[in-house]
Order: C-alpha cells, then structure tokens, then sequence
C-alpha cells in the first residue's frame, strides 16, 4: 500500500467512525461502567524510569476519573509479554488472562495479530480517535506496513536522531556517504547496535533508503528484485565496517549499549529512536550537555508506538485506559520534555484552543528538534524486507572471521 | 517428593521437544535443520563448552589452592568474614561491574589516564567481548570461586583435614601435597555436587555472557535466549531446539570433565606410587593462590565499589577519576513501592528455601532411616543445566492447565524447582558423610530416632544446613523469568524491578537496584556464616540449646 492509498483508506475510516458516533456512545457509556473498579495490568517495557513515572501518573487520572486500578507490569522484553499470552491461549485460558494492555507495534504487533492473540478492533471507537492525525501521520494506522485496522491503538509517535558531542566534533555528517567518509577518517568512533536489534535493524533501514535508486519497492514484500536491490547495502556495509568501533568485531547488544558508549566517549556519532532522549539524558546528567541531534538529509525512520489488547483481557477497562492515553493532556504530558518528550500522535488542529495551548505552552529542551526541524518521516520498510535483511546481516557478519 | 518435582522439570524438557519438533504439527526437523545451518553454531558450542569448563576448572583450582594453603591461618578467617557480599551480588550485577571496571573507558582506564597513559579519550581496545571468552572466563571464574570457598568452608568439618595434614606433614610431605593426597579426595566427594553445578552454570549462563561474552556469535545460551526473545514467534521453535543442543553439549561438557577427575585421580596415585613428598612446590603454589585470590578478591570488591560509586554519581565523563558530584537521586526513585517488593521477595525466598530444606532433609532420612536406594541427583541438575527461557514455557502450561492463577504460591512452587538443587547440593554430601557411630551410640543409650535427628544430626549439621538455606535464599532472590512468566507479572520482586530498570541501560539506577537486590541474600550469607559460630561460644559458656 502506498501512501496515498493509505490517507484514503484512513479517511473512509475517520467518516465511517463519525457515522457511528451516536450509536458508540451509547456503547461508551457501558464499557465506562463495566470498566469501574476493574484493576487493569499494562505490560510495558521498564527500563525507562521516565516513562515508568509517566504511566503512574496515567495511573493516577485512570483511578480517579474511571474508578481503574492500573499496575504496571514492567518488562524488560516485550516478547516476555507475547509469550505469556501465548501459553495462555495455548492453554485455553480464554478469561482473565495476565495481560490487560500491552504496549506494543512492529513485528510483535504482526506475531500477536498473526496467531490471534488480540482483541478488536476497538481503537477506531474510542471517543478520542477522532482526534488522532491518521492522514497527517500515517505511522498512526500503518505499523511497518501492516494497516493496524482498529486491534492498536497508537499513543506515541518516534522517530530516528543521531546524536553527536558538540565538544568532539564540530560538523556531523548529513549522508550516509559523508558518514562512511568521516568514520574513515575517524575509526573507532561509531557503531550501531548489533541486528537484529531493532534499532540495528533501523539504522540498516535507514542506509537502505539512502542507498536505493528506487525506495518505494520497500512498502510492498520483498520478491525477486531483493538481492539486486540490498547489494548496495552490503557494499556499503563492507567499506564501513572496518572504521567501525572495535572494527565492527563487536557490537553494543542495543539502544541502552549503543547510548551508553556515546556518554563513555567510546563513541562520537550515536542515534536513537526518541527525539528527546538526547535532552532528557542531558538533563539527568548522563551526557554532556555538549550534546546536540541531528537528522539526515533527505529524512530518518519514523513510527508509532501502541497499546493493544490481548484476547483474554479486562477488554472496559483496558479501553477506557487507551482512550485515557489519546487524551489532549494525557499526550501534552507526554511531549513535555521533563516528562517523555515523546511526539504526539493527535492533529493538533483538531484540538480546542484550550488544549492547543498545552501543546505552544511545552519547552523543548536543550539538544531537541523541532518538529520543522525533524524533517521528513520515512515510512518503516515492509517486515518482510528486514526478517531477509536480518538474516542475511547475520550470515555475512555474525561470525567473527 | 522426588516425584513430585519430576513433574514441573518433565513439563518443562517435554515442552521445549514439543516446540523444538513442532509436535503441534504432526513433527518434524525443521527447526534442527535451521539451527544446523546457523553459520555461527560451531563457534557458539565451542565458546559455551570452553568457557564453561576452563572457568569452573580455574575457581576449583584456585578454591583449593587458596583452602591448602590457608587452612588453620588468620587469613583464612579474612576471607570468610568477606565473603557474604561477594557471593550476594548478582551475576549481571558482579559482570556490569567488571565491565565497568575493565573497558577501556572504564574505571582503571579513567584512573590511569591521562597522566598515565595519555589517553584523552578511550583507546577502541577490545578487552570485554574478546571472540575467545577470555574476559567471560575471567568473570566466571571471579563470581563462582567465593561460591566454592563457601562450599569448601561448610564441607570441611566433616574432612578431618587437620588431622590428615599433620599426618602427611609427620610423613614429610609438603604443605600442598599433602592436602592434594590426603584432605582433597574426602572433600571433593563433597564438592563434586556443587562444581557440577558450577559447570552448569557457567556452561548456560546468560546474564554474565551478555556482558562480558563475545558477539560474533555469542555463547548459543544468549543465542538461544535471543531467538526465544525474537518478535519473530516463529524463531521460537528454533530456540527450542537450540535449548535442546544445549542440553546435549552440557552433557558433553560433564562428560570431558568427569574424564578429568579420573585423570586427577591416576596422577594422585602416581604421585603417591613415586613418594613423590613435593615440598619444594609449597612456595610458588602459595605465590598462586596468594596472587589468584587477591585478584579475584580485589575485582570483586572494586567491582562493586565501582558499582556503589555509580550508584550516587551525578555527572562522570572519561576520563575522570571520581565522579564531578554525588547525588541520591537513583536512590530515591527507587524507594517507593521498596517496601512492599522487598517484603515479597523475602517471603517467596523463604517459603521456597523452608520447603527445599523440608524435601531435602526427608528424603535423605528417609534414604538414612530406611535405607532406600540412594537418590539419584542427577534428574535434580536438569533445571539448571536446561536454558530457563525454554524450559518455562512448558512449566507454564502446566501451571495453566491446572488452572493456577499466577500468584505467590505458584511463584514459590517455581521457585523451588530452582532452589532445591542448590540446597541439595549444599547439604546432600555433608548429611551423609556424618559419622553414623554417633546415632549408634546415641542409640544404645536409649534415644529414639527422632530424638537423634532432631538433637545430635541437625545441631551438627548447622553450618550446612544455613549455607545450603543462605544459597537457597539468594538463588530464589535472583529469579527473574520465572518469577514474570508464572507470576504473571503480578508478582513483584526486587529482581523483576532491577532486571526491568537494567534493560534501560542506565548505570546510576541499575547499579542502585543491584546492591538493593543483594542485601536480602547478603543478610543470609551474614547470618549462615555467623550463626553457628555465635551457638557454640553459646554452649562453650555454658548456654543452653
């Protein structure tokens, strides 16, 4: 499916929600009652204290207003959360599950939806969809390709900065070719996550979109034009990787390794998947505040994070909770710097000017972009792409000569 | 009793053959076929197996080295007092430690530099993740020696060794020799069962390998751990069957080291057989040991001095010696919600511990008393000799199917699957190497046999009975996996918390976690080696028990 494709196939789906509102009220109504008093389990990564932080305030609204219990269930691996709900289905255990919410997309989202572990659709009617900027930001309704169709519901939105030490290094290089030129003139001093870790995995997407004549063949499967087209890739990859941090005979395991050598001065470039890393990191004391981002010319990957359901869950509740997410001032909150500074997945125009306030109102922090400045988002490649990509990094570069 | 825990450990190997042949599907050998035409898969088992075996034959080395050399010394006193911290840090922790400390950003570096060396920033050196295990064996070796001291501290008293000693020292043997022929045969009977447990570990280990192992590829039990975590459901079959080679290779690996206790054996006989007496190698052994255990002591310690360090430091850049400021901040976003994690961690530990001890100590008075064919421990091993993360899974099921919600009850019964072998492994050799002339003595006089066991055989079995329940304790303190994927996530522990937090990566907060998740484990190793000292100055004066 192709961009244009999508907006229209997501403005069916915006008209379509609003002619059903009437009749979704009265269901609202029902699944706010059914919801009180449930105690609602959100399985989310924690390795995050900030976002730990964030969801107890979530928390807080949810008990007060909907009368929902909420505990975080704090991950250090989602697949730990998709495996439970596996067994549970595996079991017959069709109620009450473990699970309530998960936060989730990508490839676990396509695994969970694949083996019919989820509930819905219901995002599409949750009284604040409506506000959500599906056409403006299509990553909202499309996770690596894959059109959600109403079983998650988005709450964040992400994209790829490089980080860099201003006091290290005056002028960053903006393509991948200048980036090739300067490791070679620096080796040693970058390296990305070792696939397939995701964010290893998206820097690969990202030199995929630079390197290719014809980038628009990655929002359909890969067929028989993969090996032409990821040639250049490997190319690219067998003249940088000898310039390489440890010349590429090790890689950081992931986002946390990969940031953590950028603050140890092992490293001079780094990225991240969160515009306000940089920022918050700097603000905690753990980088330099030496540290600015930056993004390519021509774009960096972006997509959204969401909360989805599991089949066996406390469906009120869990809904009433991702609505409660898509709130204005849930997301305000949220893209506040001190708090996340997470990019919001609403249409801003959509909001009252009340709530538009909210959104002027935010800081952004001292190393972060603004959303100009952040430059085009790049779609995420079909999952098919990145599975033969992966497996092909790691036969060509996954054992140590 | 033993059938009883056949079943979670039978559900658990059943499970990772059921995914790993895809028996939901009628069978078959794709997965074996994926994992054969991994291209990292000779260097992964080669890694496991080598790192494995070098390490656990470096801390035995070591462990008796320093014990020859030390016994009945003030020094020796030292490192009993020492050890509890040492061996109440967490793996990941004693590893994220190391790591710090050896990087060439690391502390070392940071301290020597730049006066020293010149660096203005960190040299790209690879001395963690080297692609032939060295800094992991290290590790390894570094975290399991004080494991095999205390082992070696609580077999002792059943070894006579002083008495053996002197007689070899009577017969001009040397110091080291004389240990090596007299007192080591008696106390590896009783060590065997924990240095297999050692090999184990160090064999499938994660948490240490993840950070301190190669990449390129790593040891097939991250490997594994990896495709079991893949978004990719279908790479879980795969890891099933990667669990399963695992398994094969662990028993390769016993198999290579039991043909080295037999080597061991044929060159003590031959040493005796030329009356060789050996007294010259005294001194460079005791250089050995002495230098061995200062560097595994002083990597311990200065592991987690880096760690406490981390712990309140606001900003440290390369390459500063000492952190620009301190600050309580991790501390205090750790504090909320302490309370009642560490209260369930306690409780889970000591439940399973208690029960552990119970199911130890019947079977082996039941094999005492009514002379039932000595148990086998070798089906006890699997658990800890199968990857966790496959072998849950199957457990899970189990637990699922009869219907068990996911609370603390079904945590603990997990949990003990855990515990058990280790306090098995701690009080098994000790139960019966007791001189049973004692019970016959007691007997004549009159005592029943329920008198026997509970006021001469359990008094003094004490120092084992606390080592085996501190080692419970800490081994159910360390349980993550088991404790998310059948709690359910509802049940929060210190390790859940710590391990969740650890993913992010941040040092400050990791490291807090860490210290927070040893004291529990730390206070038991403290009360297990003070205790029993504590009761016999208590009846020496005159107190009564």
């Amino acid at each position: 499916m192709n961009r244009r494709e999508f907006g229209r196939l997501a403005a069916a789906g915006t008209a379509l929600a609003l002619a059903g509102k009437c009749a979704w009220a009265a269901d609202w109504a029902t699944t706010l009652a059914n919801a009180r008093g449930q105690n609602i389990y959100f399985h989310a990564w924690g390795g995050d204290p900030k976002i730990n932080d964030f969801i107890t305030w979530v928390g807080g609204l949810a008990l007060d207003r909907y009368g929902i219990t909420l505990t975080h269930v704090k991950l250090a691996s989602t697949a730990d959360a998709v495996s439970r709900v596996l067994s549970e289905k595996a079991a017959g255990r069709n109620t009450d599950g473990a699970v309530d919410l998960i936060w989730i997309n990508g490839e676990n989202f396509a695994a969970m939806k694949g083996q019919d572990l989820l509930f819905g659709p219901f995002a599409e009617g949750l009284p604040n969809w409506s506000l959500v900027d599906v056409s403006g930001k299509p990553a909202t309704a499309t996770d690596f390709t894959l059109p959600t169709l109403g079983y998650e519901s988005p709450w964040a939105l992400a994209q790829l900065v490089f980080e860099y030490d201003t006091a290290r290094l005056a002028e960053p290089p903006k393509s991948l070719a200048d980036l090739s030129d300067w490791a070679q003139s620096n080796p040693g001093r970058f390296t990305y996550p070792q696939p397939p870790d995701y964010l290893g995995l998206t820097f690969l997407k990202q030199a995929l979109y630079g390197l290719l004549a014809d980038t628009t063949i990655l929002q359909s499967p890969a067929g028989a034009n993969y090996s032409a087209a990821v040639k250049p890739l490997w190319a690219y990859l067998d003249t940088l990787h000898p310039n390489l941090w440890r010349q590429a005979k090790a890689f950081p395991a992931n986002e946390p390794a990969l940031g953590q050598l950028l603050a140890d001065a092992e490293t001079d470039i780094s990225f991240a998947f969160n515009p306000g890393r940089a920022s918050a990191e700097i603000a905690a004391g753990n980088l330099a505040n030496t540290v600015r981002t930056y993004v390519l010319d021509g774009g960096t990957i972006g997509n959204a994070s969401f909360v989805a359901i599991p089949f066996n869950a406390k469906h009120a509740g869990a809904q009433v909770v991702a609505n409660l997410i898509l709130a204005p001032e849930v997301q305000a909150h949220a893209q506040d710097p001190a708090t996340l500074g997470f990019q919001t997945v609403l249409s801003i125009a959509a909001l009252t000017p009340a709530d538009q306030a909210r959104f002027d109102a935010l800081d952004l922090g001292l190393a972060t972009l603004s959303p100009a400045d952040l430059g085009p988002v790049l779609l995420e490649p079909h999952a098919n792409w990145m599975t033969q990509i992966s497996d092909d990094w790691v036969k060509r570069y996954g054992t140590a000569p | 009793m033993p059938v009883l825990l056949l079943v979670p450990i039978l559900a658990g190997l059943l499970g990772a053959i059921w995914v790993a042949f895809d028996l939901a599907q009628g069978g078959n050998l794709v997965a074996l076929r994926d994992l054969a035409s991994w291209t990292g898969l000779p260097a992964a088992l080669r890694l496991s197996l080598v790192t494995g075996l070098v390490a656990t034959a470096l801390s035995l080395c070591l462990t008796l080295l320093i014990t020859a050399t030390l016994l009945c010394s003030p020094a020796f006193a030292a490192v009993r007092r020492l050890l509890p911290p040492l061996l109440a840090m967490p793996h990941a922790a004693a590893a994220l430690g190391m790591a710090f400390l050896l990087a060439p950003s690391g502390w070392i570096a940071r301290i020597l530099s730049p006066w020293a060396t010149g660096w203005s920033q960190p040299p790209d050196l690879q001395i963690l993740n080297d692609p032939w295990g060295m800094a992991l064996t290290i590790g390894l070796t570094t975290k399991e020696l004080p494991f095999l001291l205390l082992m070696t501290l609580a077999a002792l008293p059943q070894c006579d060794a002083h008495k053996r000693m002197q007689l070899a020292a009577t017969l001009g043997y040397g110091r080291v020799a004389g240990f090596w022929l007299t007192v080591t045969p008696v106390l590896y009977s009783q060590l065997r069962m924990p240095v297999y447990a050692v090999l184990a570990y160090a064999m499938t280990n994660v948490d240490m390998a993840m950070i301190l192992g190669p990449t390129l590829p790593p040891t097939l039990a991250v490997q594994t751990a990896r495709w079991m975590t893949d978004p990719d459901l279908s790479h879980r079959s795969l890891s099933a069957a990667a669990a399963l080679a695992q398994l094969a290779a662990t028993l390769v690996g016993f198999a290579g080291w039991i043909a080295a206790e037999h080597l061991a054996t044929a060159l003590r006989r031959c040493t005796i057989f030329r009356g060789l007496r050996l007294r010259k190698l005294d001194a460079p052994f005791r250089a050995v040991a002495m230098l061995g255990g200062l560097t595994v002591f002083a990597l311990l310690v200065a592991s987690l001095c880096g760690l406490t360090l981390w712990s309140v430091a606001g900003p440290w850049p390369f390459p500063g010696a000492l952190p620009r400021s301190l600050t309580l901040t991790a501390w205090v976003r750790a504090a909320p919600g302490l309370a009642s994690s560490t209260q369930t961690t306690a409780l889970i530990a000591s439940l399973s511990t208690g029960l552990a001890l119970i199911f130890t100590f019947a079977a082996l008075q039941a094999e005492f008393r009514i002379k039932a064919r000595p148990l086998s421990a070798v089906w006890l091993y699997l658990p800890l000799i199968l990857p966790q993360i496959c072998f849950l899974p199957g457990i899970e099921h189990l637990l699922l199917a009869f219907d068990a919600t996911g609370g603390i009850a079904s945590v603990t019964a997990t949990h003990l699957v855990f515990v058990l072998p280790y306090v098995w492994l701690g009080l098994a050799a000790p139960f019966r190497s007791w001189d049973a002339r004692i019970a016959t003595i007691a007997a004549t006089l009159g005592a029943s046999p329920t008198r026997i066991f509970w006021r001469l055989r359990l008094p003094m079995l004490l120092t084992p009975l606390l080592t085996a329940a501190a080692i419970g304790v800490a081994v159910s303190v360390g349980q993550y996996l088991p404790t998310l994927l059948i709690g359910g996530g509802r049940v929060t522990t210190l390790t859940t918390e710590a391990l969740a937090l650890a993913s992010g990566g941040n040092r400050r907060l990791t490291a807090a976690y860490a210290l927070l998740q040893s004291m529990v484990p730390a206070l038991a190793f403290a009360l297990a080696i003070a205790m029993p000292r504590f009761i016999v100055l208590r009846r020496k004066a005159g107190g009564q028990m």
